[in-house]
């Protein structure tokens, strides 16, 4: 029986989540994405034509409150967990000019 | 004093008759004794400790009121917010992690007077039933050191069974605090989604995490509810007393439920280790002692409760976990060439297999073309497992069933095996997938002399009524006054 999902397919997906793998990890990944999924497929068995989706538990929805602004945490104190910081910004590599690409 | 539930130490404590000092002291000399074996805590804050309990014993000394947990040592599970010390969720990625600003359950526990001692161990951003997936220390069973203490919520749940504090807090995604309390012979309750603050809990699958108590017992579950329940302003899943029915949990404990109908549902439990469901049926047995009438129910859903689950909760976790990115706070690479860099590597870098693998697993569901067929289906198969609870509860006050089909497995045996390890949160994940509570009180021990846990589950809100139903079981047996040998 052939993998449900295949080393090209976990390759994109980690590409998706921002993840870099080794090729040990796309190698046991497939294995083990392709268990599970052929596990979940078990919902399968089930007619769900007509059943909604429930996404939430509770019977509460909209929940505003008065547009009133609060206190936010200073500068300072956003930045402090920061890796790299320059100043009053965040700090990372360059974005323009051949940087990556998305 | 090491034997004294939360509720016996604050009365004492209030009365004079032991100081708060004392009480830290004495769990601080138990943790140096013995957390270098059991691993439950990530990080304690004794110096912190030492002065809260000064204050609150000064404050009795003066004739003050003080708080519901007034000098009681509590612990909390490394992924609610601290503005002291380090909130690591048990992840490389956010080690060095400083929180702005406290968890609401942490104000709470403040407000309380409970001396908070430490920080527990976890499996990697709650994902795991084992704590084996922390990323950075491992938890044993007080029971039995060479065996999981259950997970996410481990070292709260090995902490309390220890003796390393007198009540904890954790977080339930799949069945979190209810498994490791059943390993640890401990009481774990997981509230209705909605009534507990989750603002300053980091987030793991948010429609399906609830925070809630670890305790020695019912009494003080009820105790810990009391202190921590409630609307939140800063958490717009968090629901007001108008819907949740708000009220205090222990007053009235011990009043029991009349006519209690517990319902069963004939065969759920075939698959489950026959000392486990010797406990179970020995428990209904003790129930019926009492008066109360148990009645069969059906779930015909429950066999995809795993399947929808997996799906749901990784699909939210890899959305959750996208904040991660190496920028803003947390681990980033210092091999990053680029920004996109920036991103993947930190995240290879830090996250350990099991989070890899659901940010995978989610990413996967939520992707072009197979959103249809995995997350929808998964909310579809959510609604129907919901129905399935409704319908049963008209039959019945509660639904009783075990929480774990064995007792604490070894350290390493599942942990290759990712479904087998997803497979033993058959009975857990099903409440929260549904929003009601659930709890775990401890039942009995199996030959190897390990804990064994009986779940009880109840409507949405009636958690008030669980407790009091644990309540009546607690009073008729003295599973909770057990303590693992380890602790002698």
């Amino acid at each position: 029986m052939g993998k449900k999902i295949d080393e090209d397919q976990v390759r994109k997906v980690a590409k998706l989540a921002r993840l870099e793998l080794c090729e040990q990890e796309v190698e046991d990944f497939a294995g083990q994405l392709s268990a599970i999924i052929g596990y979940v497929e078990k919902m399968n068995e089930l007619d769900t034509e007509d059943v909604e989706p429930l996404a939430h538990c509770l019977p509460v929805s909209n929940v505003l409150r008065e547009d009133i602004a609060g206190e936010s945490l200073g500068t300072e104190a956003a930045l402090a967990n920061a890796p790299q910081w320059d100043g009053d910004f965040f700090k990372v590599p360059k974005i323009l000019d051949g940087g990556g690409g998305a | 004093m090491e034997d004294l539930t939360a509720i016996e130490l604050r009365e004492r404590i209030a009365r004079g008759e032991i100081t708060s000092v004392a009480a830290v002291e004495s769990v601080f000399s138990r943790i140096a004794g013995r957390d270098g074996a059991v691993g439950a805590y990530i990080s304690t804050d004794r110096e912190r400790a030492m002065a809260r309990a000064a204050e609150v014993d000064r404050r009795i000394a003066a004739g003050e009121e003080v708080g519901f947990l007034g000098g009681v040592p509590v612990a909390v599970k490394d992924n609610m917010c601290t503005e002291w010390g380090a909130t690591t969720c048990g992840s490389k990625i956010l080690e060095n992690f400083h929180s702005p600003y406290n968890a609401t359950v942490v104000e709470k526990l403040i407000a309380a007077d409970a001396i908070i001692v430490g920080k527990t161990n976890m499996d990697e951003f709650a994902m795991g039933s084992s704590t084996e997936n922390s990323g950075l220390k491992r938890t044993v069973n007080p029971w039995d050191t060479c065996r999981v203490p259950g997970g996410s919520s481990g070292g709260s749940a090995a902490a309390v069974a220890a003796g390393f504090c007198y009540a904890a807090l954790g977080s339930d995604t799949g069945g979190s605090i209810r498994q490791p309390a059943s390993f640890c012979s401990v009481v774990g309750l997981k509230p209705t989604y909605g009534r507990v603050s989750r603002y300053g809990l980091v987030a793991y699958g948010s429609s399906l995490d609830q925070i809630g108590p670890l305790t020695r017992t019912v009494a003080d579950a009820a105790l810990v509810m009391d202190v921590i329940a409630g609307h939140d302003p800063a958490d717009s899943t968090s629901v007001d007393e108008g819907i949740a029915g708000g009220c205090s949990y222990l007053e009235g404990i011990d009043k029991g439920v009349e006519k209690l109908r517990i319902g069963i549902v004939p065969g759920l439990t075939t698959g489950a280790d026959e000392s486990v469901q010797r406990a179970v049926e020995a428990a209904l047995e003790v129930y019926k002692s009492v008066g109360a009438e148990i009645v069969e129910v059906e779930m015909p859903h429950s066999e995809y409760a795993i399947a929808a689950y997996y799906v749901i909760a990784t699909a939210e976790a890899s959305s959750n976990l996208a904040r991660y990115d190496g920028v803003h706070y947390g681990y980033r690479s210092t091999g990053a060439e680029d920004y996109v860099e920036v991103y993947s590597k930190s995240r290879a870098e830090a996250f350990g297999q099991e989070v890899k693998r659901r940010i995978m697993l989610g990413t996967y569901a939520l992707s072009s073309g197979y959103y249809d067929a995995y997350y929808l289906k998964a909310l579809k198969v959510r609604n129907l497992i919901r129905g399935d609870f409704a319908v049963a509860f008209e039959k019945c006050d509660c639904i009783m069933m075990p929480v774990a089909p064995t007792t604490a497995f070894r350290i390493g045996e599942k942990i290759n095996d990712p479904l087998t390890m997803y497979l033993s949160d058959v009975y857990t994940i099903a409440a929260n997938l549904a929003g009601i509570p659930g709890m775990s009180i401890p039942c009995g021990f199996d030959h190897d002399n390990l804990p064994i846990g009986l779940q009880i589950l109840g409507p949405t809100f009636s958690e008030g009524k669980l407790l009091r139903i644990g309540r009546m079981y607690e009073k008729e047996t003295d599973w909770c006054r057990r303590r693992p040998s380890f602790a002698d």
